[in-house]
Protein backbone atom coordinates (compact mmCIF):
# COMPACT_ATOMS: atom_id res chain seq x y z
CA UNK A 1 0.00 0.00 0.00
CA UNK A 2 1.25 3.45 -0.79
CA UNK A 3 0.94 6.13 1.82
CA UNK A 4 -1.29 8.15 -0.53
CA UNK A 5 -3.88 5.38 -0.58
CA UNK A 6 -3.79 5.17 3.22
CA UNK A 7 -4.35 8.92 3.27
CA UNK A 8 -7.45 8.51 1.13
CA UNK A 9 -8.69 5.55 3.19
CA UNK A 10 -8.26 7.66 6.32
CA UNK A 11 -10.32 10.56 4.99
CA UNK A 12 -13.10 8.32 3.64
CA UNK A 13 -13.09 6.38 6.89
CA UNK A 14 -13.59 9.51 9.00
CA UNK A 15 -16.39 10.57 6.67
CA UNK A 16 -18.21 7.22 6.71
CA UNK A 17 -17.64 6.43 10.37
CA UNK A 18 -18.79 9.84 11.60
CA UNK A 19 -22.54 9.01 11.55
CA UNK A 20 -21.73 5.64 13.11
CA UNK A 21 -19.87 7.42 15.91
CA UNK A 22 -22.87 9.66 16.50
CA UNK A 23 -25.09 6.58 16.52
CA UNK A 24 -22.72 4.86 18.92
CA UNK A 25 -22.98 7.74 21.40
CA UNK A 26 -26.77 7.86 21.25
CA UNK A 27 -26.97 4.07 21.63
CA UNK A 28 -24.63 4.20 24.64
CA UNK A 29 -26.73 6.98 26.14
CA UNK A 30 -29.91 5.05 25.51
CA UNK A 31 -28.53 1.95 27.20
CA UNK A 32 -27.27 3.99 30.15
CA UNK A 33 -30.76 5.42 30.53
CA UNK A 34 -32.42 1.97 30.31
CA UNK A 35 -33.80 2.60 26.83
CA UNK A 36 -33.30 0.42 23.80
CA UNK A 37 -32.22 3.20 21.49
CA UNK A 38 -32.61 3.48 17.74
CA UNK A 39 -29.44 1.62 16.88
CA UNK A 40 -26.02 2.62 15.62
CA UNK A 41 -27.23 3.08 12.03
CA UNK A 42 -29.96 5.61 12.83
CA UNK A 43 -27.89 8.74 11.91
CA UNK A 44 -27.22 7.16 8.50
CA UNK A 45 -30.94 6.57 7.99
CA UNK A 46 -31.64 10.18 9.00
CA UNK A 47 -29.07 11.46 6.54
CA UNK A 48 -30.48 9.33 3.72
CA UNK A 49 -33.96 10.59 4.45
CA UNK A 50 -32.81 14.21 4.49
CA UNK A 51 -30.88 13.85 1.22
CA UNK A 52 -34.05 12.64 -0.50
CA UNK A 53 -36.15 15.50 0.78
CA UNK A 54 -36.86 18.71 -1.06
CA UNK A 55 -35.05 21.88 0.01
CA UNK A 56 -37.29 24.60 1.35
CA UNK A 57 -35.79 28.06 1.47
CA UNK A 58 -36.89 31.44 2.72
CA UNK A 59 -37.75 33.93 -0.05
CA UNK A 60 -35.10 36.43 0.93
CA UNK A 61 -32.34 33.92 1.54
CA UNK A 62 -29.17 35.09 -0.25
CA UNK A 63 -26.37 33.04 -1.79
CA UNK A 64 -24.65 32.88 1.61
CA UNK A 65 -27.47 30.77 2.97
CA UNK A 66 -27.37 28.50 -0.09
CA UNK A 67 -23.61 27.99 -0.17
CA UNK A 68 -22.90 27.82 3.55
CA UNK A 69 -23.69 24.08 3.93
CA UNK A 70 -21.26 23.19 1.13
CA UNK A 71 -18.52 25.45 2.54
CA UNK A 72 -19.02 24.13 6.07
CA UNK A 73 -18.98 20.53 4.89
CA UNK A 74 -15.92 21.00 2.67
CA UNK A 75 -13.93 22.85 5.32
CA UNK A 76 -14.73 20.18 7.91
CA UNK A 77 -13.86 17.42 5.46
CA UNK A 78 -10.54 19.11 4.62
CA UNK A 79 -9.76 19.38 8.31
CA UNK A 80 -10.65 15.70 8.77
CA UNK A 81 -8.49 14.59 5.86
CA UNK A 82 -5.28 16.20 7.12
CA UNK A 83 -5.52 14.79 10.67
CA UNK A 84 -3.48 11.59 10.84
CA UNK A 85 -5.59 8.73 12.16
CA UNK A 86 -3.72 5.60 11.15
CA UNK A 87 -0.49 6.59 9.44
CA UNK A 88 1.83 9.07 11.14
CA UNK A 89 3.56 10.45 8.08
CA UNK A 90 1.03 11.00 5.30
CA UNK A 91 1.58 12.89 2.01
CA UNK A 92 -0.51 15.73 3.40
CA UNK A 93 1.38 15.76 6.71
CA UNK A 94 3.05 19.07 5.91
CA UNK A 95 -0.37 20.68 5.95
CA UNK A 96 -1.38 18.87 9.14
CA UNK A 97 -0.58 21.87 11.24
CA UNK A 98 -2.72 22.49 14.29
CA UNK A 99 -3.07 26.19 13.63
CA UNK A 100 -4.23 25.52 10.07
CA UNK A 101 -6.67 22.98 11.46
CA UNK A 102 -8.13 25.51 13.89
CA UNK A 103 -8.36 28.01 11.04
CA UNK A 104 -10.29 25.53 8.85
CA UNK A 105 -12.75 24.90 11.65
CA UNK A 106 -13.04 28.66 12.22
CA UNK A 107 -13.85 29.10 8.52
CA UNK A 108 -16.66 26.57 8.82
CA UNK A 109 -17.94 28.28 11.92
CA UNK A 110 -17.75 31.72 10.30
CA UNK A 111 -19.96 30.66 7.40
CA UNK A 112 -22.36 28.84 9.68
CA UNK A 113 -22.78 32.01 11.73
CA UNK A 114 -23.26 34.10 8.56
CA UNK A 115 -25.90 31.66 7.33
CA UNK A 116 -27.62 31.81 10.70
CA UNK A 117 -27.90 35.58 10.40
CA UNK A 118 -28.66 35.65 6.67
CA UNK A 119 -32.37 34.96 6.70
CA UNK A 120 -32.93 37.40 9.52
CA UNK A 121 -34.87 35.21 11.94
CA UNK A 122 -34.39 35.91 15.61
CA UNK A 123 -33.14 32.44 16.44
CA UNK A 124 -30.50 32.37 13.72
CA UNK A 125 -29.01 35.66 14.91
CA UNK A 126 -29.16 34.58 18.53
CA UNK A 127 -27.47 31.25 17.81
CA UNK A 128 -24.80 32.95 15.69
CA UNK A 129 -23.99 35.51 18.36
CA UNK A 130 -23.77 32.82 21.05
CA UNK A 131 -21.60 30.60 18.89
CA UNK A 132 -19.16 33.42 18.14
CA UNK A 133 -19.00 34.51 21.80
CA UNK A 134 -18.21 31.03 23.03
CA UNK A 135 -15.79 30.18 20.24
CA UNK A 136 -13.85 33.38 20.97
CA UNK A 137 -13.26 31.93 24.42
CA UNK A 138 -12.77 28.32 23.34
CA UNK A 139 -10.21 28.86 20.59
CA UNK A 140 -7.43 30.40 22.73
CA UNK A 141 -7.88 27.64 25.29
CA UNK A 142 -7.64 24.97 22.60
CA UNK A 143 -4.51 26.49 21.08
CA UNK A 144 -3.00 26.92 24.55
CA UNK A 145 -3.51 23.26 25.40
CA UNK A 146 -1.97 22.21 22.10
CA UNK A 147 0.99 24.54 22.70
CA UNK A 148 1.78 22.59 25.86
CA UNK A 149 2.55 19.62 23.62
CA UNK A 150 4.23 21.76 21.00
CA UNK A 151 6.66 23.01 23.63
CA UNK A 152 8.25 19.62 24.09
CA UNK A 153 7.92 18.61 20.43
CA UNK A 154 9.14 22.05 19.19
CA UNK A 155 6.51 22.07 16.47
CA UNK A 156 2.83 22.66 15.87
CA UNK A 157 2.82 20.09 13.11
CA UNK A 158 0.72 17.09 14.08
CA UNK A 159 3.02 14.53 12.46
CA UNK A 160 6.07 15.90 14.28
CA UNK A 161 4.18 16.01 17.58
CA UNK A 162 2.93 12.44 17.22
CA UNK A 163 6.39 11.16 16.28
CA UNK A 164 7.83 12.94 19.31
CA UNK A 165 5.25 11.40 21.66
CA UNK A 166 5.75 7.89 20.27
CA UNK A 167 9.53 8.11 20.46
CA UNK A 168 9.90 9.48 23.99
CA UNK A 169 9.74 6.84 26.73
CA UNK A 170 6.55 6.83 28.75
CA UNK A 171 6.65 9.07 31.80
CA UNK A 172 4.22 10.90 34.03
CA UNK A 173 3.83 14.40 32.63
CA UNK A 174 1.57 16.61 34.76
CA UNK A 175 1.56 19.23 32.01
CA UNK A 176 0.12 16.74 29.51
CA UNK A 177 -2.58 15.71 31.97
CA UNK A 178 -3.62 19.35 32.34
CA UNK A 179 -3.53 19.83 28.58
CA UNK A 180 -5.65 16.74 28.02
CA UNK A 181 -8.30 17.77 30.53
CA UNK A 182 -8.47 21.23 28.94
CA UNK A 183 -8.62 19.73 25.46
CA UNK A 184 -11.47 17.39 26.37
CA UNK A 185 -13.38 20.28 27.95
CA UNK A 186 -12.91 22.34 24.77
CA UNK A 187 -13.85 19.42 22.53
CA UNK A 188 -17.11 19.06 24.44
CA UNK A 189 -17.81 22.77 24.07
CA UNK A 190 -16.81 22.97 20.39
CA UNK A 191 -19.03 20.08 19.43
CA UNK A 192 -21.99 21.48 21.30
CA UNK A 193 -22.43 18.54 23.63
CA UNK A 194 -23.80 18.54 27.18
CA UNK A 195 -23.03 20.50 29.43
CA UNK A 196 -22.62 23.36 26.91
CA UNK A 197 -25.28 22.66 24.34
CA UNK A 198 -27.68 19.80 23.87
CA UNK A 199 -27.50 18.41 20.32
CA UNK A 200 -30.93 16.80 20.60
CA UNK A 201 -32.82 19.79 21.90
CA UNK A 202 -35.03 22.22 20.07
CA UNK A 203 -35.85 24.21 23.16
CA UNK A 204 -35.41 27.79 22.00
CA UNK A 205 -33.73 29.37 24.99
CA UNK A 206 -30.83 26.95 25.23
CA UNK A 207 -29.97 26.26 21.60
CA UNK A 208 -26.65 27.31 20.13
CA UNK A 209 -25.81 25.09 17.19
CA UNK A 210 -29.40 24.06 16.48
CA UNK A 211 -30.52 27.70 16.46
CA UNK A 212 -28.22 28.50 13.57
CA UNK A 213 -29.37 25.61 11.39
CA UNK A 214 -33.04 25.88 12.33
CA UNK A 215 -34.08 27.19 8.90
CA UNK A 216 -32.26 24.53 6.89
CA UNK A 217 -33.96 21.57 5.32
CA UNK A 218 -33.33 18.74 2.91
CA UNK A 219 -29.82 18.10 1.65
CA UNK A 220 -28.54 21.35 3.15
CA UNK A 221 -29.54 20.19 6.62
CA UNK A 222 -28.10 16.75 5.89
CA UNK A 223 -24.73 18.26 4.95
CA UNK A 224 -24.64 20.45 8.06
CA UNK A 225 -25.51 17.56 10.36
CA UNK A 226 -23.00 15.33 8.66
CA UNK A 227 -20.35 18.04 9.08
CA UNK A 228 -21.18 18.24 12.79
CA UNK A 229 -20.73 14.46 13.12
CA UNK A 230 -17.43 14.56 11.23
CA UNK A 231 -16.29 17.35 13.55
CA UNK A 232 -17.03 15.21 16.59
CA UNK A 233 -15.03 12.31 15.19
CA UNK A 234 -12.30 14.76 14.15
CA UNK A 235 -11.94 16.05 17.69
CA UNK A 236 -11.84 12.52 19.13
CA UNK A 237 -9.16 11.58 16.62
CA UNK A 238 -7.24 14.75 17.49
CA UNK A 239 -7.32 13.91 21.21
CA UNK A 240 -6.19 10.37 20.48
CA UNK A 241 -3.42 11.71 18.20
CA UNK A 242 -2.12 14.22 20.70
CA UNK A 243 -2.33 12.32 23.97
CA UNK A 244 -2.35 8.58 23.21
CA UNK A 245 -0.93 8.00 19.74
CA UNK A 246 0.63 4.63 20.60
CA UNK A 247 -0.15 2.05 17.96
CA UNK A 248 -0.19 4.40 14.99
CA UNK A 249 1.89 3.00 12.21
CA UNK A 250 4.91 4.65 10.63
CA UNK A 251 4.96 2.43 7.51
CA UNK A 252 2.08 2.02 5.11
CA UNK A 253 2.03 -1.81 5.13
CA UNK A 254 -1.13 -3.83 5.48
CA UNK A 255 -0.59 -5.31 8.96
CA UNK A 256 0.55 -1.99 10.41
CA UNK A 257 -2.48 -0.18 9.05
CA UNK A 258 -4.82 -2.96 10.23
CA UNK A 259 -3.41 -2.83 13.78
CA UNK A 260 -3.56 0.98 13.76
CA UNK A 261 -7.16 0.85 12.56
CA UNK A 262 -8.18 -1.56 15.31
CA UNK A 263 -6.47 0.45 18.03
CA UNK A 264 -7.87 3.71 16.68
CA UNK A 265 -11.40 2.27 16.80
CA UNK A 266 -10.92 1.04 20.37
CA UNK A 267 -9.49 4.37 21.55
CA UNK A 268 -12.13 6.50 19.84
CA UNK A 269 -14.93 4.21 21.02
CA UNK A 270 -13.56 4.49 24.57
CA UNK A 271 -13.54 8.29 24.35
CA UNK A 272 -17.06 8.39 22.94
CA UNK A 273 -18.30 6.05 25.66
CA UNK A 274 -16.83 8.34 28.32
CA UNK A 275 -18.60 11.24 26.59
CA UNK A 276 -21.90 9.34 26.68
CA UNK A 277 -21.32 8.58 30.37
CA UNK A 278 -20.73 12.25 31.14
CA UNK A 279 -23.72 13.34 29.08
CA UNK A 280 -25.94 10.97 31.01
CA UNK A 281 -24.71 11.99 34.41
CA UNK A 282 -24.54 15.75 33.93
CA UNK A 283 -27.10 18.47 33.42
CA UNK A 284 -26.69 21.30 30.95
CA UNK A 285 -24.99 24.41 32.30
CA UNK A 286 -26.88 27.65 32.46
CA UNK A 287 -25.90 29.70 29.41
CA UNK A 288 -24.26 32.41 31.49
CA UNK A 289 -22.06 29.84 33.19
CA UNK A 290 -20.55 28.72 29.89
CA UNK A 291 -17.95 31.54 29.75
CA UNK A 292 -16.85 30.45 33.21
CA UNK A 293 -16.53 26.84 32.04
CA UNK A 294 -14.46 27.96 29.06
CA UNK A 295 -12.24 30.25 31.11
CA UNK A 296 -11.80 27.29 33.46
CA UNK A 297 -10.53 25.27 30.49
CA UNK A 298 -8.20 28.14 29.62
CA UNK A 299 -6.87 28.28 33.18
CA UNK A 300 -6.26 24.53 33.19
CA UNK A 301 -4.36 24.64 29.91
CA UNK A 302 -2.35 27.58 31.20
CA UNK A 303 -1.55 25.56 34.32
CA UNK A 304 -0.31 22.86 31.97
CA UNK A 305 1.98 25.39 30.34
CA UNK A 306 3.24 26.63 33.71
CA UNK A 307 3.80 23.16 35.12
CA UNK A 308 5.73 22.27 31.99
CA UNK A 309 8.16 25.09 32.76
CA UNK A 310 8.10 24.54 36.52
CA UNK A 311 8.42 20.77 36.66
CA UNK A 312 9.64 19.38 33.40
CA UNK A 313 12.17 21.72 31.81
CA UNK A 314 14.71 21.57 34.60
CA UNK A 315 14.15 17.90 35.36
CA UNK B 1 10.42 2.12 42.95
CA UNK B 2 13.11 3.90 41.03
CA UNK B 3 14.29 7.41 41.88
CA UNK B 4 12.99 8.75 38.58
CA UNK B 5 9.51 7.40 39.20
CA UNK B 6 9.48 8.92 42.69
CA UNK B 7 10.57 12.26 41.30
CA UNK B 8 7.83 12.08 38.67
CA UNK B 9 5.27 11.22 41.34
CA UNK B 10 6.40 14.17 43.48
CA UNK B 11 6.13 16.43 40.44
CA UNK B 12 2.70 15.05 39.65
CA UNK B 13 1.52 15.66 43.21
CA UNK B 14 2.95 19.18 43.04
CA UNK B 15 0.93 19.83 39.89
CA UNK B 16 -2.18 18.47 41.60
CA UNK B 17 -1.46 20.72 44.58
CA UNK B 18 -1.47 23.72 42.25
CA UNK B 19 -4.71 22.45 40.74
CA UNK B 20 -6.39 22.18 44.17
CA UNK B 21 -5.28 25.72 45.02
CA UNK B 22 -6.91 26.99 41.83
CA UNK B 23 -9.98 24.86 42.42
CA UNK B 24 -10.39 26.32 45.93
CA UNK B 25 -10.50 29.76 44.33
CA UNK B 26 -12.94 28.74 41.61
CA UNK B 27 -15.61 27.02 43.72
CA UNK B 28 -19.01 28.59 44.20
CA UNK B 29 -20.37 26.50 47.03
CA UNK B 30 -19.11 26.36 50.55
CA UNK B 31 -19.25 22.57 50.76
CA UNK B 32 -17.33 22.06 47.51
CA UNK B 33 -14.67 24.46 48.79
CA UNK B 34 -14.45 22.21 51.82
CA UNK B 35 -14.19 19.06 49.70
CA UNK B 36 -11.30 20.52 47.72
CA UNK B 37 -9.68 21.57 50.98
CA UNK B 38 -9.95 18.00 52.29
CA UNK B 39 -8.53 16.77 48.99
CA UNK B 40 -5.58 19.12 49.39
CA UNK B 41 -4.95 17.68 52.85
CA UNK B 42 -4.96 14.11 51.52
CA UNK B 43 -2.65 15.14 48.68
CA UNK B 44 -0.29 16.67 51.21
CA UNK B 45 -0.21 13.42 53.18
CA UNK B 46 0.47 11.43 50.01
CA UNK B 47 3.31 13.78 48.99
CA UNK B 48 4.88 13.55 52.44
CA UNK B 49 4.68 9.75 52.34
CA UNK B 50 6.26 9.58 48.87
CA UNK B 51 9.08 11.94 49.85
CA UNK B 52 9.58 9.96 53.05
CA UNK B 53 9.89 6.78 51.00
CA UNK B 54 12.24 8.45 48.52
CA UNK B 55 14.58 9.94 51.12
CA UNK B 56 14.32 7.19 53.77
CA UNK B 57 13.26 9.82 56.27
CA UNK B 58 11.23 8.08 58.96
CA UNK B 59 10.11 11.25 60.70
CA UNK B 60 8.37 12.33 57.52
CA UNK B 61 6.10 9.28 57.74
CA UNK B 62 4.82 10.65 61.04
CA UNK B 63 4.26 14.05 59.41
CA UNK B 64 2.40 12.30 56.60
CA UNK B 65 0.19 10.50 59.10
CA UNK B 66 -0.48 13.76 60.95
CA UNK B 67 -1.36 15.52 57.69
CA UNK B 68 -3.70 12.68 56.79
CA UNK B 69 -5.54 12.69 60.10
CA UNK B 70 -5.50 16.41 60.81
CA UNK B 71 -5.66 18.15 57.44
CA UNK B 72 -7.38 15.48 55.44
CA UNK B 73 -10.03 14.47 57.97
CA UNK B 74 -10.31 16.34 61.26
CA UNK B 75 -10.18 19.97 60.06
CA UNK B 76 -12.60 19.47 57.14
CA UNK B 77 -14.94 17.60 59.48
CA UNK B 78 -14.80 20.40 62.08
CA UNK B 79 -15.42 23.07 59.46
CA UNK B 80 -18.21 21.05 57.91
CA UNK B 81 -19.94 20.86 61.29
CA UNK B 82 -19.59 24.61 61.77
CA UNK B 83 -20.98 25.26 58.27
CA UNK B 84 -23.94 22.95 58.91
CA UNK B 85 -24.72 24.56 62.25
CA UNK B 86 -24.42 28.09 60.92
CA UNK B 87 -26.46 27.28 57.77
CA UNK B 88 -24.00 29.05 55.49
CA UNK B 89 -23.43 26.22 53.03
CA UNK B 90 -24.97 28.02 50.08
CA UNK B 91 -22.96 30.47 48.02
CA UNK B 92 -19.44 31.70 48.44
CA UNK B 93 -19.42 35.44 47.81
CA UNK B 94 -16.25 36.63 46.14
CA UNK B 95 -15.34 40.30 45.93
CA UNK B 96 -14.14 40.01 42.33
CA UNK B 97 -15.83 37.98 39.62
CA UNK B 98 -14.39 34.56 39.16
CA UNK B 99 -12.71 35.04 35.75
CA UNK B 100 -10.90 38.09 37.11
CA UNK B 101 -9.78 36.14 40.18
CA UNK B 102 -8.50 33.37 37.92
CA UNK B 103 -6.48 35.82 35.84
CA UNK B 104 -4.95 37.34 38.99
CA UNK B 105 -4.24 33.81 40.22
CA UNK B 106 -2.41 32.98 36.99
CA UNK B 107 -0.39 36.18 37.36
CA UNK B 108 0.49 35.27 40.93
CA UNK B 109 1.63 31.83 39.81
CA UNK B 110 3.82 33.29 37.08
CA UNK B 111 5.29 35.75 39.58
CA UNK B 112 6.20 33.05 42.10
CA UNK B 113 7.71 30.93 39.34
CA UNK B 114 9.79 33.93 38.30
CA UNK B 115 11.16 34.64 41.77
CA UNK B 116 11.80 31.03 42.73
CA UNK B 117 13.62 30.02 39.56
CA UNK B 118 17.08 31.33 40.63
CA UNK B 119 16.74 29.64 44.03
CA UNK B 120 15.75 26.35 42.47
CA UNK B 121 19.00 26.18 40.53
CA UNK B 122 21.03 26.05 43.74
CA UNK B 123 19.12 23.08 45.17
CA UNK B 124 20.04 19.46 44.58
CA UNK B 125 17.04 17.87 46.29
CA UNK B 126 14.70 15.72 44.24
CA UNK B 127 11.82 17.89 45.39
CA UNK B 128 13.35 21.14 44.13
CA UNK B 129 10.87 21.51 41.29
CA UNK B 130 7.96 21.77 43.68
CA UNK B 131 9.28 24.88 45.46
CA UNK B 132 7.87 27.31 42.90
CA UNK B 133 4.51 25.57 43.14
CA UNK B 134 4.56 25.70 46.95
CA UNK B 135 5.23 29.45 46.83
CA UNK B 136 2.44 29.89 44.31
CA UNK B 137 0.07 27.95 46.58
CA UNK B 138 0.94 30.18 49.55
CA UNK B 139 0.16 33.26 47.49
CA UNK B 140 -3.02 31.70 46.12
CA UNK B 141 -4.21 30.96 49.66
CA UNK B 142 -3.58 34.61 50.53
CA UNK B 143 -5.48 35.65 47.41
CA UNK B 144 -8.38 33.54 48.62
CA UNK B 145 -8.25 35.31 51.98
CA UNK B 146 -8.44 38.77 50.44
CA UNK B 147 -11.05 38.09 47.77
CA UNK B 148 -13.73 36.50 49.95
CA UNK B 149 -16.38 38.24 52.01
CA UNK B 150 -17.29 35.54 54.49
CA UNK B 151 -15.17 34.75 57.49
CA UNK B 152 -15.35 30.98 56.92
CA UNK B 153 -13.86 31.08 53.42
CA UNK B 154 -11.16 33.40 54.72
CA UNK B 155 -10.31 30.82 57.37
CA UNK B 156 -10.16 28.09 54.73
CA UNK B 157 -7.81 30.36 52.79
CA UNK B 158 -5.66 30.67 55.91
CA UNK B 159 -5.58 26.89 56.36
CA UNK B 160 -4.71 26.50 52.68
CA UNK B 161 -1.73 28.82 53.25
CA UNK B 162 -0.68 26.57 56.11
CA UNK B 163 -1.02 23.50 53.85
CA UNK B 164 1.15 25.20 51.25
CA UNK B 165 3.79 26.08 53.85
CA UNK B 166 3.91 22.43 54.92
CA UNK B 167 4.29 21.50 51.27
CA UNK B 168 7.06 24.08 50.89
CA UNK B 169 8.82 22.59 53.91
CA UNK B 170 8.70 19.12 52.36
CA UNK B 171 9.94 20.53 49.07
CA UNK B 172 12.70 22.78 50.35
CA UNK B 173 14.20 20.80 53.23
CA UNK B 174 12.47 17.41 53.14
CA UNK B 175 10.38 18.35 56.18
CA UNK B 176 10.92 20.39 59.30
CA UNK B 177 12.13 18.82 62.57
CA UNK B 178 9.37 16.67 64.03
CA UNK B 179 9.00 18.80 67.17
CA UNK B 180 8.34 21.92 65.10
CA UNK B 181 5.90 20.06 62.91
CA UNK B 182 3.92 18.63 65.82
CA UNK B 183 3.85 22.10 67.36
CA UNK B 184 2.50 23.67 64.17
CA UNK B 185 -0.04 20.91 63.72
CA UNK B 186 -1.47 21.49 67.18
CA UNK B 187 -1.40 25.25 66.67
CA UNK B 188 -3.46 24.84 63.53
CA UNK B 189 -5.86 22.48 65.26
CA UNK B 190 -6.37 24.89 68.17
CA UNK B 191 -6.67 27.81 65.74
CA UNK B 192 -9.38 25.96 63.83
CA UNK B 193 -11.25 25.18 67.06
CA UNK B 194 -11.04 28.81 68.17
CA UNK B 195 -12.12 30.00 64.71
CA UNK B 196 -15.10 27.68 65.02
CA UNK B 197 -16.09 29.26 68.31
CA UNK B 198 -15.45 32.72 66.90
CA UNK B 199 -17.83 32.12 64.02
CA UNK B 200 -20.69 31.62 66.47
CA UNK B 201 -19.63 34.66 68.50
CA UNK B 202 -19.29 36.81 65.40
CA UNK B 203 -22.71 35.81 64.19
CA UNK B 204 -24.47 36.43 67.47
CA UNK B 205 -22.78 39.84 67.76
CA UNK B 206 -23.02 41.07 64.17
CA UNK B 207 -25.85 38.92 62.74
CA UNK B 208 -23.65 38.06 59.78
CA UNK B 209 -20.38 36.38 58.87
CA UNK B 210 -19.46 38.99 56.30
CA UNK B 211 -16.36 40.92 57.19
CA UNK B 212 -17.69 44.16 55.71
CA UNK B 213 -20.62 44.24 58.12
CA UNK B 214 -18.19 43.94 61.01
CA UNK B 215 -16.31 47.00 59.77
CA UNK B 216 -19.56 48.88 59.24
CA UNK B 217 -20.65 47.96 62.74
CA UNK B 218 -17.43 49.21 64.29
CA UNK B 219 -17.45 52.46 62.32
CA UNK B 220 -21.05 53.01 63.32
CA UNK B 221 -20.08 52.48 66.96
CA UNK B 222 -17.32 55.07 66.65
CA UNK B 223 -19.86 57.56 65.37
CA UNK B 224 -22.06 56.98 68.38
CA UNK B 225 -19.31 57.70 70.86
Amino acid sequence: MSSASVQIIQAVMLLLFAPLAAGFISTCKARLQNRRGAGVLQPWRNLRKLFKKEVVMAHHASWVFRFAPYIVFTATLMAASVVPALLVDTPLSLTADVIALVALLALARFFLALAGMDIGTAFGGMGASREMTFSALAEPAMLMSIFVLSLSAHSTNLTTMITHTINTPFALHPSLAFAMVAMVMIAVAENGRIPIDNPTTHLELTMIHEAMILEYSGRHLALLEWAAMVKLLLFSTLIVDLFMPWGMTAQADLTGVAIALGLWMVKVAGLLFVLALFETSMAKLRLFEVPEYLSGAFVISFLGLLSYYMLEVGA
Amino acid sequence: MSAILIQQLVDGFAALMLLTSFALLAQHRMLSVLHWFAGQGLLLAATAAIVAYGTDNEELYISALMALLLKGMLLPWLLRRVIRQLHVHREVEPLMNSSMTMLVALGVTLFSFHIIQPIEKTSLLMTRDSMAIATACVLLGMLMMITRKKAITQVIGFLAVENALFFAAIGATNGMPLVVEIGIAFDVLIAALIFGLFFFQIRTTFDSLEVDTMNAHLIHKDDDE
